[in-house]
């Protein structure tokens, strides 16, 4: 055996006596070197890639002695999902508890966002719109979709309020918040320029804060004006950032929200600075029970419904979430990904832009091999909207199938039966914020053990 | 059943709010195309998303986001409006005898908005091609990120105006007491001269064109770059 291991960590000049800083690893190395010879922060997309507890912390106990399981082919679990019944005269009936994420129209190219809708369609669920927005694309190819009303108002009108199914008034998004946004302006094309009426190739700068209310007194009368606009037929959802779930979600019920989407820390965006995603915001797992209980102290849980997004990857995840108490999840990093983002087939182009398939987030920039994440025409083209409508469909059963698997196995007949009592925790940190037992222990963190 | 030169009176003394405003909406296909609104006693989203041509007259105060996403109405407001007067108006005209509160027709896209008193703070943020008359003053961070449109000041202008502007033109009779990032005075041309003119007449304000000096974008901030970050 030689002292040199070509087969190193990554580098290949690694022998034994190299000791790598757990601090200054090579990544952080390279971020100070970027900076010094920049001088400007990291702009991506994606979510936070850090480690951070999460749903695979979390294992389901399945039926035993005490449990009965459902038959897993023949007995049925129901997966539809009402959204909207506190205020809205036209609820929204979803077949299964996944929708789709808003993801703007100027962030994704217009098949991108048509391959959504199909997809979301096909599966029997919702999509949503982003800061830009509606288009002809998502609206004519989704049966359910939910408008954002974001702090930007780019493209926001009343026709589009009156043809949406829901609406979505956009306070946070788990990947900021406290944060607005910036669309660079190498994806500013005609049409991007002018949904938003502002000049070709600028870049266009997404605000923070709403510009006609400033708290929750505002917002219950911005969302009075909404309803009456619609003639109180949509259903309001709510999404906020996850940082203070508990009192964020009591305070969105004092809105007068039908819905709250709650964003975890995991949640993805098109363009952010790398210091706000990895840095600002509470990891999903957090922030479900949380949010439940303000809920449930309001005698409003499953009577206004909780969204939870942020890194929701498959089944396992949903599931885990639903047991925490969400009526259902969102996604869409994992919804890209699903259209064909970071598909290897595209590995020498994504060496030619410096990046990798499986690694790629430089969705700002508008050079997206696949053609999701760019107003590039060529590059747009690749992307057939209707293959990627069929994946998306595929996905999302996928993870449906997952999802009454798991709650057949716990003896479940509806999905939203699942509860925490059927989970257990790997690692006390996520024991304590989930607050679900220590995988063989009766312990909570946090939680006197009297009454057990 | 109503003719077209009929005036339907609403009480909101004793009318529902969502009844007016579903009565509102319904006139996009039939029903009195003149409206007068009596005791609104501040009432929130009042006259909200019309989408017709009709004339409404609001007898009294008003709350948050009156004739909010207004097209094609002429909507007249006897007295002073809240927060978001107008917000996001399409088209048509709203007209204020009073003063105006915050966010004055915000995000407006357009159609125009006349204030006969004064309007409060963030007066046409983020506003998208509306016009605005204001015949006194505004108060502070008012066209912040203006996008497009014309805001007309005939009295003063309160600190930050047109901060981190974008294409809106700003016209100011009176004093500034600020100038918000990449917000400069420039040059009054013939064409500025004329969509002046325009607007003070059709607003009924009693001042001359040569009186105003213009504001807008410096154009240094529209792309990021690290060696303006001081001015963000």
């Amino acid at each position: 055996m030689t002292d040199f291991d070509p087969t190193g960590p990554s580098g290949t000049n690694w022998h034994p006596g190299l000791k790598e800083s757990y601090i200054f690893d090579r990544n952080t190395i390279h971020e100070i070197r970027r900076a010094a010879s920049q001088g400007i922060y990291d702009i991506r997309g994606f979510g936070a890639k850090r480690k951070l507890p999460h749903f695979d912390d979390l294992l389901f106990l399945g039926a035993s002695m005490s449990r009965y399981p459902l038959e897993g082919y023949r007995e049925r679990c129901s997966t539809d999902v009402v959204l909207g019944t506190r205020f809205a005269k036209k609820p929204i009936h979803l077949k299964i508890p996944v929708t789709i994420a808003g993801m703007s129209f100027g962030a994704l190219s217009g098949p991108a966002k048509e391959a959504l809708g199909r997809g979301a369609t096909m599966a029997g669920t919702s999509t949503t719109t982003g800061d830009g927005g509606m288009t002809e694309e998502e609206r004519g190819h989704s049966e359910i979709l939910v408008y954002q009303l974001l702090p930007s108002r780019y493209g926001m009108n009343p026709d589009d309020l009156r043809r949406a199914d829901a609406i979505e008034v956009v306070v946070g998004q788990g990947a900021k918040p406290g944060g607005g946004g910036m669309l660079l302006g190498q994806k500013i094309s005609d049409r991007v320029a002018e949904m938003r009426n502002l000049p070709k190739g600028i870049d266009q700068r997404s605000a923070c804060r709403h510009p006609d209310w400033t708290g929750p007194d505002d917002l219950e009368i911005k969302i009075q004006e909404i309803r009456e606009i619609t003639d109180w037929e949509k259903p309001i959802y709510i999404k906020i950032g996850a940082s203070r779930p508990y009192y964020d979600t009591q305070l969105a019920v004092k809105s007068g929200a039908d819905v709250i989407v709650l964003d975890g820390m995991q949640g993805g965006t098109a363009a952010t600075q790398d210091v706000f995603i990895e840095h600002v915001g509470l990891p999903t797992l957090a922030c479900i029970r949380q949010a439940v209980t303000a809920l449930q102290e309001m005698g409003m849980h499953r009577e206004v419904q909780l969204i939870v997004s942020g890194g929701i990857r498959n089944g396992a995840d949903a599931a885990k979430a639903l047991a925490l108490g969400a009526d259902a999840v969102s996604v869409g990093v994992a919804a890209m990904i699903a259209l064909g983002d970071n598909d290897p087939a595209y590995a020498d182009e994504y060496a030619k832009i410096g990046s990798a398939a499986g690694f790629y987030d430089d969705w700002h920039e508008g050079k997206d091999p696949t053609g999701i994440s760019t107003q590039d025409p060529e590059l747009a083209a690749r992307f057939d909207p209707e293959q990627g409508g069929r994946r998306l469909n595929n996905y999302l059963k996928t993870i449906t199938l997952e999802i009454q698997t798991l709650a057949r196995a716990a003896g479940k007949s509806n999905i939203h039966n699942l509860e925490p009592e059927d989970l257990v925790a790997l690692t006390i940190e996520s024991a304590a914020m989930a607050q679900v037992p220590l995988a063989g222990t009766d312990w909570i963190p946090g939680q006197s053990r009297d009454g057990f | 059943m109503t003719t077209a030169t009929d005036i339907e009176v609403v009480d909101l003394a004793v009318t529902p709010l969502r009844e007016l405003n579903q009565r509102l909406h319904d006139a996009k296909n039939d029903g009195p195309k003149s409206w007068k609104i009596v005791n609104p006693n501040g009432a929130h989203a009042l006259a909200v998303g019309i989408d017709a041509e009709l004339d409404v007259l609001i007898e009294g105060h008003t709350g948050y986001y009156t004739a909010g996403m207004n097209k094609h109405a002429n909507v007249t407001i006897d007295g002073n409006a809240g927060v978001g007067v107008g917000e996001n108006i399409m088209s048509g005209t709203i007209r204020i005898t009073g003063n105006a509160s915050q966010a004055c027709a915000a995000t407006g896209r357009g159609g125009l908005v006349v204030v006969d008193g004064d309007a409060a703070a963030r007066c046409g943020i983020s506003m998208k091609g509306v016009e605005i008359v204001v015949k006194g003053d505004i108060g502070h961070m008012s066209a912040f990120m203006a996008q497009s449109g014309t805001l007309v000041v005939c009295g003063d202008a309160g600190d930050a105006l047109g901060d981190s502007i974008y294409e809106t033109h700003i016209y100011v009779r009176g004093s500034v007491k600020g100038l918000g990032a990449d917000c400069i005075e420039k040059e009054l041309k013939d064409f500025h001269r004329e969509e002046l003119g325009r607007l003070l007449e059709v607003s009924g304000a009693d001042a001359k064109v040569d009186e105003f000096k213009r504001y807008g974008s410096a154009r240094q901030l529209y792309t990021f770059n690290i060696d303006n970050a001081g001015a963000y």
